[in-house]
């Protein structure tokens, strides 16, 4: 068998004539952390259900741990967890009950269930709400019990639907230290987001979905190279020079220049420039007041990525949608 | 600890039941945590066996002992009706809440999310059924049924709410939502239980309104009960109308419904 844990080839999903994935490829290698990152209406969740054998392809192929998806799919089950968009939690049952409830389902003895149960709940800081109701639980704990839900089988392959949407910052960070703590004991992860963030923090790898197509796939870094480039910032002391500075720039960096608040701002795809630059202008006799090379954030290649309304926005560079869900 | 990361091809049938069975038991700890369930579960059927026998039953039968020992297999039946819905609305629930997407996520048999959910119900009708008893006997119906009458009683009060659960079932499934699984409880139960001769002798409706009374599957079925428990009217007929009805009305509405599940 190979190395991927998830493979896809060619899935394609449509509802009453909507497209819901137009074709897509994934390759997620054993022990990694892919994000399929996208608005809403992507296909995020669409592909999430197929791989986890909820809903079946259209077209296309789809493998998990090397089983077909479709042909395979109780296998499948076997090797997987998965926790949706909306918490898979019994809320009239308490922590321990909804933890035991899975664990005999998967034939697990009762002492042995309650034991991993148990496990669980102090893995996840759920112990002093073990015997509450799930109803009486906060959005982040609620979010801890169904991760601990979908881990009690001890999945090899675990699929998360959107798994901090709504959550306040603190129960995010916290549910990343518990996905990055699993992916350490080598449980491969595929998890969706329309956080860039958290796709930064989380993943190996990263796949831009836009209305179910694949629009960009690589690594964090990768995708902030190659497609976001990195911003040059330079502030003349002295405004008179700014022309001078725009030149130069114009001369060096291969991308779009501009002159804003008394500094110029130009794309460039290769750090290597800013010495040149610097150089050039030191010849010119022009001091700098501020330099400042930095790499695009994931939001700017996010942005230039997905076709969205929200790209109309005059100011793209302060309209971060990181925060809000639309 | 070894667990169920290892692939299995499927599930046998006794794997199947074990896991319908805790299904069950998880629908059953729902009602310790929501009391309120055991209160509809006795409850109300002591208060529809007080109101119908004190209330009604001295002006449709000359006095309440008397009404009681036609009217209570009847009683019977509406009850177990009213308690029909309970798997349609515990299923809603976990359609809505995402927790049935968890089940189908898992190497476990397709049909132990609703089977445990019917089990439950089978066991929520015969807790109701033994508390209706007991407040007739103290009402001073007194069954002329042996052991195996009343097992029977309850046999065929299983087998026709099982069939009949089939249709809120469907509707759950179709519209996701407990609450409207409660509404058509309602609107349909009500009707159907009042319009049979559970309540009210036969001979004393308007011709057309007998006409449908005398059709509808409830009157079958609460014959087959007067039958078994008072052994006063042949068993015979209604017993394999009720049979019939149950089989017909779970092959339409239970189709629909798995087809309606699957095609989620």
């Amino acid at each position: 068998m190979d190395d991927n844990a998830i493979e896809a080839e060619g899935l394609v999903k449509q509802f009453r004539g909507n497209v819901g994935l137009a074709g897509i490829d994934l390759r997620v290698p054993a022990g990694s952390v892919l994000a399929l990152l996208g608005p809403n209406g992507a296909g995020k969740t669409t592909a999430v259900r197929i791989l986890g054998t909820l809903l079946r392809p259209d077209a296309g192929h789809a493998r998990v741990g090397g089983l077909d998806v479709v042909a395979r799919a109780h296998e499948v089950r076997g090797l997987i967890g998965l926790t949706g968009q909306y918490a898979g939690v019994d809320e009239t049952l308490t922590g321990t009950e909804n933890l035991v409830l899975v664990g005999r389902l998967l034939g697990l003895a009762r002492r042995a269930a309650r034991a991993r149960a148990a496990e669980l709940l102090a893995e996840f800081g759920l112990v002093d709400a073990a015997t509450r109701p799930a109803a009486t639980y906060s959005g982040g704990m609620r979010r801890r019990l169904d991760l601990a839900a979908s881990l009690v089988g001890r999945p090899r392959v675990l699929f998360l639907d959107e798994p901090t949407t709504g959550l306040d910052p603190a129960s995010r960070v916290e549910l990343w230290a518990a996905v990055r703590g699993l992916v350490d004991g080598g449980t491969t992860v595929l998890l969706t987001t329309q956080y860039l963030e958290e796709a930064d923090r989380l993943a190996d790898d990263v796949v831009v979905l836009d209305r179910g197509r694949v629009v960009a796939a690589g690594t964090p870094d990768g995708l902030k190279a190659s497609l976001g480039g990195s911003a040059l910032e330079l502030r003349p002391v002295l405004a008179d020079r700014l022309d001078v500075v725009a030149t130069t720039a114009r001369d060096l960096a291969r991308g779009e220049v501009t002159v804003v608040d008394g500094a110029v701002r130009a794309t460039v795809s290769d750090p290597d420039v800013l010495p040149a630059v610097l150089r050039r202008l030191d010849e010119a006799g022009v001091h700098l007041a501020e330099v400042s090379l930095r790499r695009a954030s994931l939001d700017e290649v996010f942005l230039s990525l997905v076709d969205t309304p929200s790209r109309v926005d005059p100011t793209p560079r302060t309209a971060t949608r990181t925060g809000s869900p639309a | 600890m070894i667990l169920t990361s290892t692939p299995t091809r499927s599930v046998g049938p006794l794997t199947a039941l074990r896991q319908a069975m805790t299904m069950a038991w998880r629908s059953l700890l729902q009602i310790r945590h929501k009391p309120t369930e055991l209160l509809d579960l006795s409850v109300q059927p002591v208060m529809f066996t007080l109101l119908f026998t004190y209330v009604f039953g001295g002006a449709i039968a000359g006095s309440p002992g008397a009404y009681l020992d036609f009217a209570f297999g009847g009683l019977v039946v509406q009850n177990a009706l009213f308690l029909s819905i309970y798997a349609a609305i515990g299923l809603a629930t976990d359609l809505r809440q995402g927790l049935h997407d968890r089940f189908r996520s898992m190497p476990i048999a397709r049909s132990a999310p609703l089977a445990g959910r019917l089990l439950a119900d089978v066991v929520r009708q015969l807790w109701s059924f033994a508390v209706l008893l007991v407040v007739g006997f103290v009402l001073g119906f007194r069954p002329d049924a042996g052991p195996a009458a009343l097992l029977g009683a309850a046999a065929v009060l299983v087998v026709f709410t099982l069939a009949f659960s089939w249709i809120p079932v469907w509707i759950g499934v179709l519209a996701r939502d407990p609450e409207k699984v409660q509404v058509f409880g309602f609107v349909l139960v009500l009707p159907i239980t009042f319009t049979s001769n559970a309540l009210v002798p036969l001979d004393t409706m308007p011709g057309p309104l007998r006409a449908w009374v005398a059709l509808n599957p409830v009157t079958a079925a609460n014959d087959t009960l007067r039958s078994l428990l008072t052994g006063t009217t042949p068993l015979g007929p209604p017993l394999l109308a009720t049979l019939a009805w149950s089989a017909a009305v779970t092959l339409v509405f239970a189709t629909a419904a798995m087809r309606a599940l699957a095609r989620r």
